[in-house]
C-alpha cells in the first residue's frame, strides 16, 4: 500500500484530463440561437408555417422527408395540414420562398446543433429575391 | 450420449428464440409510411395530368435541320438548370440530337434516303416500360413510377455508382463529374439543381405534368412532338400511332421504349 498516494494522484490527473472538455467549457455554453423571419414569412398565412411552430422546430426534417417521398415517388404534391390548408410540397418553392434568409434562419440553428444538412447543394434558397 | 437429450433441448430452445427475432426486427424496421405526421394528408394536385404510361411521338418530318431542334433543347436546358460543360466527357444531356445511324443502329440501311441521312434526330430518355436502369440501381434511386410510368430519379438516394448508365442502352443518363452549379448559365430558381456525384436524365417534365402543363419540349416543338397516355385509345398519341408508321430505338432489346418516331 506504499503506492497509495501515487495511485490517487494518478487517478485525479486522469479524471481531470478526461473531463477536460467539460470543465474547460463550463459556463461557456452558447446561447440558443434567435431566428429571424423574413417579412414575407411574417405576412404570409398570418405568420404561420405549414404546421405549428414547435412541431416545425423539432420535426421539420421528418416532414421534409415525408414531402420528398410523397412528391418524388408517389407524385402527390399537395399537402393538407391539420387545419385543412393546402400547400405545394416543395422545399425550393414553398419553404425557401418564405424562409429566404438561410443565414439568419436555417444556418443559425444548424450551426448551434452542429448539423450540416446539404439541402442547399441542390435546392436553391431564396427563389424570389433575385431579379 | 447421456446428455444428448439435454443438448438437443437446449439447441431447440435457442433456435426457437432465433426464429422470433425476425418478426421483432421487422416490426422495428417498418413504419415510414406516407401519412406519418398526425392529422395531415397528402394528395395529388387538382390540375395534375394523369396517365397510365406517358408516351411521346416525335414527328421528324416536321424538322429540317439542327436549327429546328435548338429551341426545343434550349427550352429543356433552361427550365431544368442543365449545365453547359465544354468537356465532352463531362457533358450533361437530357434531350439532344443524334444522327439516324447512331439513334437507330439496327435500322440504318447502307443507302439511306438523303433526308434521313442528314436529319438530326431528337433523343431523350425513353421512359421504357421495362427499364434496365431501374433493375440495376442498388438503392432504388431510379425507379419506374407506378402511377404514370415515368422513369424517375430520386437524387437524394443516388450514390453515383453509375450502374444505370451502364445499363441504359440509349445513353440517356449523364453523370455529374463536377459541381454543375457554376456551369448553369441562367438558373431557374423554381427547379433544383443537382450536385456533384449524381446521375441525371430527362424526367418527362414530371414537375410540369403535376401542375397540368405539357413537357417543355412538347410546348417548344410547335406541334412536332405529341405527348399523351399510351394506354388511352382516345389519346392523341394513340391516334398518331394508328395513322402513321412509327419506329422506336433499339426495340429488339425488349425495353419497350415509350418514345416513338415518325420518320
Amino acid at each position: 500500500m506504499s503506492d497509495k498516494k501515487l495511485i490517487i494522484a494518478g487517478v485525479v490527473i486522469f479524471v481531470a484530463v478526461v473531463a477536460f472538455p467539460f470543465w474547460f467549457n463550463m459556463g461557456k455554453a452558447a446561447p440558443a440561437p434567435e431566428l429571424e423571419l423574413t417579412e414575407r414569412a411574417k405576412e404570409l398565412n398570418h405568420g404561420k408555417c405549414v404546421m405549428p411552430t414547435d412541431y416545425m422546430q423539432s420535426e421539420h426534417m421528418q416532414l421534409l422527408d415525408l414531402w420528398r417521398h410523397s412528391v418524388v415517388r408517389n407524385a402527390k404534391r399537395t399537402f393538407v395540414n391539420t387545419s385543412g390548408q393546402e400547400f405545394n410540397m416543395s422545399l425550393t418553392n414553398t419553404c425557401l420562398d418564405c424562409h429566404a434568409n438561410k443565414a439568419e434562419f436555417c444556418d443559425r440553428c444548424h450551426d448551434y446543433a452542429s448539423v450540416r444538412p446539404y439541402c442547399w447543394d441542390c435546392h436553391i434558397d431564396n427563389p424570389k429575391e433575385t431579379e | 450420449m447421456e446428455d444428448s437429450r439435454r443438448r438437443f433441448l437446449k439447441l431447440a430452445g435457442v433456435s426457437a428464440l432465433g426464429l422470433t427475432t425476425r418478426p421483432v426486427l421487422n416490426a422495428f424496421a417498418s413504419g415510414g409510411g406516407d401519412d406519418d405526421a398526425p392529422g395531415v394528408e397528402v394528395k395529388k394536385g387538382k390540375n395534375a395530368l394523369k396517365a397510365k404510361q406517358w408516351a411521346m411521338v416525335i414527328d421528324t418530318r416536321k424538322f429540317e435541320s439542327a436549327e429546328d431542334l435548338e429551341p426545343i433543347i434550349e427550352a429543356c436546358d433552361k427550365i431544368h438548370n442543365i449545365p453547359k460543360l465544354d468537356n465532352k466527357d463531362h457533358e450533361v444531356k437530357w434531350i439532344w440530337e443524334e444522327h439516324f445511324h447512331n439513334a437507330f443502329p439496327g435500322k440504318a440501311q447502307r443507302f439511306l434516303d438523303e433526308r434521313v441521312e442528314h436529319l438530326p434526330f431528337l433523343v431523350l430518355c425513353n421512359h421504357c416500360e421495362n427499364p434496365p436502369c431501374c433493375r440495376v440501381c442498388p438503392t432504388q434511386a431510379t425507379f419506374k413510377r407506378e402511377s404514370d410510368g415515368i422513369v424517375l430519379m430520386d437524387f437524394h438516394r443516388c450514390i453515383g455508382c453509375r450502374f444505370c448508365m451502364a445499363a441504359c442502352p440509349y445513353g440517356s443518363r449523364s453523370f455529374n463529374f463536377r459541381d454543375p452549379r457554376p456551369f448553369v448559365e441562367e438558373t431557374n430558381k423554381s427547379f433544383p439543381t443537382r450536385m456533384k456525384g449524381v446521375v441525371e436524365k430527362c424526367n418527362f417534365c414530371a414537375e410540369r405534368l403535376a401542375i397540368g402543363e405539357m413537357p417543355a419540349c412538347v410546348e417548344a416543338s410547335d406541334g412536332a412532338i405529341t405527348f399523351g397516355d399510351l394506354y388511352d385509345p382516345e389519346s392523341e398519341v394513340r391516334e398518331l400511332l394508328r395513322t402513321n408508321y412509327t419506329i422506336r430505338r433499339k426495340q429488339g432489346l425488349g425495353t419497350e421504349p415509350s418514345v416513338y418516331y415518325i420518320v
